[in-house]
């Protein structure tokens, strides 16, 4: 119980702190006198944020968007509506809203609207463009447990594929380790806009993701290399062992922060980064992403949370979700998954594509992603896909919900539904303009708003932001 | 020899059409993409496994079978090239390979692509291990795919291993997909070689190895066909090549069979055009991301290029330029552009949307249905059979709830070979399986 309550308090410290995180409040300027003298990097407690965001919304005015079909990400659609856009935020949405003095207007009658896509899975950044072997970034292959190692730390802010998800109606992103090892390291969560660090596209008070990996990857990357894990029962044996050692880890230094509290002295222990990812885990603070594709997998993951006493936030790469679509509905554990893809390993051979519809039926959380940078710039149209595969086999979900697979959902599953994922007042003004329907294979982005601001535009010069590494390179002499 | 006579006329008869059925295509809006062109309401009737007529006025034979198409798009067989289909079971996986490990083998054997034997290169031919009974056929039949041409690959080496030093990986074979049958129509109808990038990678390191050895080859190619008495003799200079892939080379140099080069660069490119004219060669351009950039130099030579339309990202230094616009700008310069997804296993049926994808970025979209159909069955060979509704020709056709590039239709009858097939995969029976999660007995039960 008591374990159950501080955990509680540390939920609301987490809420707290995504509230003041906005304004960039230091950690180490809110430190209590009697840590002061210790460096802020030596306490986990003081040091929760080092690389912090320095993320600013690109210029914005105050904008009407009217006449558009829209589709809110909330399960429902508006005809003709129009949204009101002040300062960064959508401050209303409906019918036959006035449009007030000084605001501009884009007249987007025939035209489509839909809340900025969310890629929950994307490498972006981390496996860019070119593929070369001096990019290649998104694995630390060198030890089945890297819990301890940020994929922010190998984000290349100039890859030139943030800009084509970008223009494919993108405008926030987790960017994950590679699912070589057990634990591969925490994920970022980007918000998609032209940074020169990668500290100028964190997401401001996103919580972290840690991800994991089941399966066929671990157990072949290790077990090549004669040592654990080389088989799934190794895998297991991997996860709680380092479960056992984070509750350890964690208690030290709960006791050594209750002794300092009471004016005790107290030794410092040693910080150890890996753990203490683990243990942003199990406080609550930093979300499970499990790539896992099996079902008996993905059930075996959520008795290993149980028994450690933290919450798995979604498995990745799901495909076979829809065997134990009740399972997770009753564990609130949300999948991402992909409508096509399937069948380029064992673990992948019984995806089918109406994995998204029939763990939608099913009440329980589900959303697209795309692990490729290809596809990234078309994940409506793998809603599409997913959709119209459900339909054949007689599963009828409006297009109104669907949309939610790569809005409301993943924001949820990424701990920021409070702050985009959906057209609602308040909100981030995440916000794309389609020429058509966005169901349609044909539809394109015309005007992508990010935080109000306008980060791309099919048809303005002025809009089309470049990679440093494109500048310069030459198109054979075409003028 | 008798047994070999036995299988022979086996083989004969699995491969002839099975169906005598007459069946007619009734009320659709048809795009033939053969001279009847489109037609807003038309029949098509199929007779002993042929199309039989097409046309707004035909007459519905007496007896025949109705397929009702009324508010439906009717149209030829998709034709999937550059494809694995019949020949990979499970693929390998990307990241594994970034990994660099593939302990498990490639596909636990039921991938037959590529080899990393010594000693045979051109001569490695696909069309002795197609398996008509691939679980991802199926998966493919439900996208409208009617054919595909099942190109060879180069191959992962295994952990460690250097890349394989052969610059050919074979050659390709054109397959049919319809149920119970020898998928085989046509083996050798082209001879895989990469250049650029990767064709350096296989030649020791550098793009001028891969095209020095390729002269080099063609020159013993064809000193080995005209002395091929004094090569059994063993009285030739030494040839780079085994016998086989001497053997598998010569319709090449003869211009017959025609090379499917991969490349991406620019300048790549118009050297690989300059090489084809001065060896007299007949080639197809495979990726061509950097296409659009001596579009016209293709044009002129009257080269065909493969591509996926989406590959847009400077995924390696020699793409560079990659644009989504590529397959629409090859097009209006007037080259005959091939929409090839490359993809393997169930994403062979992302085909249709590669097609919709270049037509969103101004392919026509009469273009974009050439480029699944008719133009690969040229390229390929098998025009005279497939790619088009018109009377003669094997009756593989599609028909369509709505437009085919589009995700919210699907096909609602599958004619290969004038045999209608059932919209039914492994796939969809694993989903009916699990449609209902509160039976009483397990899932393996139903």
């Amino acid at each position: 119980m008591t374990s159950t309550l501080l955990r509680a308090a540390a939920l609301f410290a987490v809420a707290a702190s995504l509230a003041l995180s906005a304004t960039a409040t230091s950690f180490a300027e809110t430190d209590s006198p009697a840590k002061s003298a210790i460096p802020r990097g030596l306490d986990p407690d003081t040091d929760s944020d080092p690389f912090p965001s320095t993320y600013k919304p690109l210029p914005s005015r105050p904008t009407a968007i009217v006449g558009a079909h829209i589709f809110t990400g909330t399960g429902s659609e508006i005809e003709a509506g129009t949204i009101l856009i002040s300062n960064g935020r959508i401050e209303a949405i409906g019918e036959n809203l006035a449009v007030p003095a000084g605001y501009d207007t884009i007249d987007a009658h025939g035209e489509w609207v839909t809340p900025g896509f969310i890629d929950v899975h994307s490498h972006l950044g981390v496996y860019p463009s070119p593929e070369v072997q001096a990019h290649s970034d998104g694995n630390e292959a060198t030890d089945p447990n890297t819990a301890q190692v940020w994929a922010e730390h190998s984000v290349w802010p100039q890859d030139p594929g943030f800009i084509t998800s970008r223009r494919g109606g993108v405008t926030t992103l987790q960017i994950l380790p590679g699912s070589a090892n057990l634990f591969g390291g925490r994920s970022a969560i980007l918000r998609n806009v032209p940074g020169r660090t990668v500290q100028d596209m964190k997401f401001p008070g996103a919580p972290y993701g840690l991800k994991m990996a089941c399966g066929e990857n671990p157990k072949r990357v290790y077990g090549s290399r004669d040592r654990a894990p080389s088989t799934r029962m190794g895998n297991v044996a991997g996860y709680r062992a380092a479960w056992i050692k984070a509750a350890d880890y964690e208690r030290k230094w709960d006791e050594y922060h209750a002794k300092i509290a009471k004016g005790d002295h107290a030794d410092l222990p040693t910080r150890d980064l890996q753990l203490d990812t683990l243990v942003g885990v199990l406080k609550g603070k930093i979300l499970v992403q499990n790539h896992c594709y099996r079902a008996d997998e993905m059930a075996q993951m959520i008795d290993i949370s149980k028994e450690f006493g933290f919450h798995v936030t979604m498995f990745h790469h799901a495909v076979e979700a829809y065997k134990i679509a009740d399972l997770l509905k009753a564990n609130d554990v949300c999948v991402t998954v992909w409508a096509n893809w399937g069948g380029f390993k064992l673990e992948a051979y019984d995806a089918i594509e109406e994995n998204a519809a029939l763990v939608h039926k099913a009440g329980a959380c589900v959303t697209i992603h795309s692990d490729d940078p290809n596809l990234t710039q078309r994940l409506n149209q793998e809603v599409a896909e997913a959709l119209s595969a459900g339909r054949r086999a007689g599963i009828d979900i409006p297009e109104r919900e669907a949309i939610m697979w790569i809005t409301r959902n993943s924001a949820k599953a990424l701990g920021i539904l409070d702050q985009t994922g959906t057209l609602e007042a308040g909100k981030r003004a995440d916000v794309v303009i389609w020429n058509k329907d966005p169901f349609s294979i044909y539809a394109l982005t015309q005007k992508v708003f990010i935080d109000g601001g306008l980060a791309y535009d099919r048809h303005d010069p002025q809009f089309q932001a470049t990679s440093d590494f494109m500048v310069g390179q030459s198109d054979g002499g075409t003028p | 020899m008798r047994a070999l006579i036995l299988s022979a006329a086996i083989a004969a008869c699995v491969a002839t059409p099975l169906s005598a059925e007459t069946i007619a295509i009734v009320g659709g809006h048809i795009f033939s993409v053969g001279p009847a062109g489109e037609i807003a309401s038309g029949t098509v009737v199929i007779r002993d496994g042929r199309i039989a007529a097409v046309g707004a006025h035909v007459a519905v034979p007496a007896g025949a079978r109705i397929i009702d198409a009324k508010g439906m798009i009717v149209t030829p067989g998709l034709v999937a090239a550059d494809a694995g289909l019949g020949a990979t079971e499970v693929g390998e996986d990307d990241e594994a390979i970034e990994l660099g490990d593939m302990t498990a083998g490639p596909g636990d054997g039921t991938r037959d692509l590529s080899t990393q034997a010594k000693g045979l290169t051109a001569a490695f031919d696909v069309q002795y291990a197609l398996n008509p009974d691939s679980t991802v056929i199926p998966i493919a039949r439900l996208a409208g795919i009617t054919r595909a041409v099942v190109t060879p690959e180069f191959g992962f080496a295994g952990r460690g291993a250097q890349p394989r030093e052969a610059i050919f990986a074979g050659q390709a074979a054109v397959i049919q997909l319809g149920r119970g049958t020898n998928p085989l129509v046509k083996a050798h109808v082209a001879m895989v070689l990469d250049l650029g990038q990767s064709g350096g990678e296989h030649a020791g390191g550098s793009r001028n190895a891969a095209v020095i050895e390729l002269k080099e080859i063609l020159g013993d190619v064809r000193s080995y066909m005209h002395n091929k008495a004094a090569y059994e003799r063993n009285q030739t200079r030494a040839l780079a090549l085994s016998r086989a892939d001497l053997e598998a080379l010569i319709p090449v140099v003869e211009g017959k069979m025609p090379l499917l080069v991969g490349v991406q660069r620019a300048s790549d490119i118009r050297m690989v055009l300059d090489l084809a004219r001065s060896e007299k060669l007949k080639i197809i351009l495979d990726g061509a991301d950097e296409g659009w950039l001596v579009a016209n130099e293709i044009a002129a030579a009257h080269v065909p290029v493969l591509l996926n339309p989406t590959d847009d990202l400077p995924a390696d230094f020699e793409r560079i330029q990659s644009t989504m616009e590529n397959a629409a700008r090859l097009d209006a310069a007037g080259v005959e552009v091939v929409v090839a997804s490359e993809a393997e296993n169930y994403r062979v049926r992302e085909l249709r949307y590669l097609a919709g994808d270049a037509v969103a970025y101004g392919l026509p979209w009469d273009a974009a249905l050439k480029a699944v159909t008719i133009n690969p069955a040229k390229v390929f060979g098998i025009a005279d059979r497939a790619g088009s509704l018109e009377p003669g020709k094997d009756a593989d056709v599609v028909v369509w709830s709505g437009d085919p590039f589009e995700p919210l239709s699907q096909p609602t009858a599958v004619l290969i070979r004038g045999v209608e097939q059932p919209l039914t995969s492994r796939q969809i029976k694993l989903r009916d399986r699990y449609m209902d999660l509160n039976r009483p007995y397990p899932p393996q039960y139903h």
